[in-house]
């Protein structure tokens, strides 16, 4: 097989998880004796092509052109078309980014293709791929496969793949082949506008070493003073998921996940969790997981160190009681 | 400004799930509006509000997805599609989004709006899907659309806290972001005016859609676990007790 990995970068610096899927991109040739090639898309990228040139990759493919300096949706899928049908690749691998999921799916169908996403793993049964991919917000993994003829499309989630494992090329450098696209202005519909963050927050809590986090469980605004009470014996900082953020109850610069913070503290303390993917890629790096949660099947357990199958409201002022005496004893 | 917005209906948040195969045992359970999609429909109707037109609730999937429309209706749309397809959540991504394109096809729209995923299977590719097979400009994860005249300004979050604005024409198709709004509660006048409100109801093959899997979920499973949790059990009192000691002496991080 033959499979083309695509980088992601924006004004020139790689999106991190663009590495682990290269170790995905690494495995899979390894698995199923194919070659990878890899493939940097925008303007003035030569030099991310030689870096991705030092890794074990059969070739970079260069994709340069003015109107592709900053994203957009058209001018990314217009070009990777003509790519793909030149370079005819069997699997087309992306990182799950926020981008990809905003181009990607239409690539494949422009090419009359499916694209299996946020894929978390494979195996190869026999020469034939197998995508797991997780469903119902991480409460069951499911097994998918292609149906129609390559080129196959597919995404790995952040975290599902080791970059450190990334191999460099056994001979020095990879030949990078520049790929000339045709790309026109008006084929570009949407323009891509400032980039910007929101009002610096206060609270940095990808430094805090303690961390106690809340999700729906929590149910109402008037019981997190219970959690706020638990964190501040704990000597900790106060964050939640995303429904709570949503809602108002706690400030988005609160936010744990893909959306908000990634955090790695020593301890992170789920209460009420469950353990949606996109909550667990903020904070499964935490050194120690503690999850409460009155649901035995949540997938929060599954990455737990200490697990309680409880109610919150009752654990949450015993532990902070037995927090409050630990420190004096 | 007329809209179509789409909306789905997915197992109830705290229905057990019972594997069966591929899919879940439907029997016994609730289902409900996907959450990401309540909020797409809220913007619709906010849109709605300030620039007037239609707001019309399309929603694909058994007879009983025909409820989701309902609420979507009880809420404020104008109107409802319902595609019947009892076999809906065997499609993938682009099966679905081919029926949904169709029937949106057959309507006059400036904007077409869908949640950023679903809560069941989770593919996230609708937005995106419909917006190559309607051939319209597209923007996902949007936290707000100012229309000014034939164009709309919007804010596109990225990741780590990082955010965009972008111009885009109408007609378009957004995939909004949970929390971009407060979503609305039907009211009992809604409700009641709902029963009067029209759900037309198409097919695939009404439609003359055909489809081809390209990808096929094999079997849904409850995953392996990757680290050993050790669980703690106990009265509150002692539970917490025991956690203490634990990451006191155990785990050594308080």
């Amino acid at each position: 097989m033959k499979l083309l990995f695509i980088a992601e970068q924006r004004q020139g610096k790689w999106n991190s998880t663009s590495f682990e899927t290269l170790a995905a991109a690494q495995q899979i040739a390894g698995d199923t004796s194919s070659t990878v090639g890899a493939l940097v898309i925008g303007k003035g990228v030569a030099g991310l092509a030689g870096e991705l040139a030092a890794k074990n990759v059969a070739e970079v493919l260069l994709v340069e052109h003015d109107l592709l300096e900053a994203y957009t949706p058209d001018g990314y899928c217009v070009a990777l078309k003509q790519v793909v049908e030149s370079a005819k690749p069997d699997l087309v691998l992306f990182p799950h980014t926020y981008q990809v999921r905003d181009f990607a799916p239409k690539l494949a169908a422009m090419l009359g293709k499916g694209m299996i996403g946020d894929c978390i793993g494979y195996r190869n049964e026999g020469g034939k791929l197998v995508f797991v991919r997780q469903m119902f917000q991480g409460k069951t993994a499911a097994d998918v496969t292609f149906q129609s003829a390559a080129p196959w499309f597919a995404s790995f989630q952040a975290g599902a793949f080791r970059s450190d494992l990334v191999t460099a090329h056994p001979s020095g450098k990879a030949p990078v082949n520049a790929v000339s696209v045709q790309l026109s202005a008006e084929q570009i519909r949407t323009k891509p506008l400032d980039l910007f963050k929101e009002a610096k927050s206060a609270v940095d809590l990808t430094q805090a070493p303690l961390i106690v986090a809340i999700g729906r469980g929590i149910k109402a605004p008037e019981n997190i003073p219970q959690a706020e009470a638990l964190a501040k014996a704990l000597g900790g900082e106060i964050a939640a998921s995303r429904p709570i953020c949503d809602e108002g109850w706690l400030p988005m610069e609160r936010q744990i996940g893909s959306s908000g913070q990634t955090v790695a503290p020593k301890l992170y303390l789920a209460l009420g969790i469950s353990g949606a993917i996109q909550h667990v890629v903020g904070m499964k790096g935490a050194r120690t997981i503690v999850a409460i949660n009155k649901d035995q099947n949540a997938p929060i357990f599954e990455i737990a160190d200490y697990g309680v199958v409880g109610d919150i409201f009752e654990v949450m002022p015993a532990l902070t009681e037995a927090l409050e005496k630990a420190k004096q004893g | 400004m007329n809209i179509v917005v789409c909306v789905k209906q997915v197992p109830a948040k705290d229905a057990p799930l019972a594997i069966a195969g591929n899919w879940i045992k439907e029997s016994d359970i609730g289902f409900e509006m996907n959450e990401p999609d309540s909020y797409a429909l809220e913007e619709a109707l906010r849109l709605k509000e300030k620039h007037g037109g239609e707001v019309i609730a399309l929603s694909m999937g058994p007879e009983r997805a025909k409820q989701t429309i309902k609420e979507a209706l009880a809420k404020g749309a104008d109107r409802g599609i319902h595609i019947a397809d009892d076999n809906f959540a065997q499609l993938d991504p682009l099966g679905s989004a081919k029926s949904l394109a169709a029937a949106i096809q057959k309507e006059k729209f400036d904007l077409v709006l869908t949640g950023l995923q679903s809560d069941d299977h989770g593919f996230g590719q609708t937005g995106v899907l419909l917006a190559g097979l309607l051939d319209l400009p597209h923007a996902t994860i949007i936290m707000a659309i100012e229309v000014q005249g034939t164009q709309m300004r919007l804010k596109r979050e990225l990741e780590a806290g990082w955010f965009q604005h972008i111009e885009c024409p109408l007609p378009a198709v957004l995939s909004i972001q949970s929390g971009i709004n407060k979503v609305r509660y039907a009211t009992l006048k809604g409700i009641m005016a709902a029963k009067k409100k029209e759900i037309a109801t198409l097919t695939r093959e009404s439609l003359g859609v055909s489809i081809e899997p390209t990808q096929r979920v094999e079997k849904i499973y409850v995953p392996t676990k990757t680290k050993k949790t050790e669980f703690l059990t106990g009265s509150p009192k002692e539970v917490a007790g025991k956690l203490v000691e634990k990451l006191k002496f155990e785990a050594r991080v308080i």
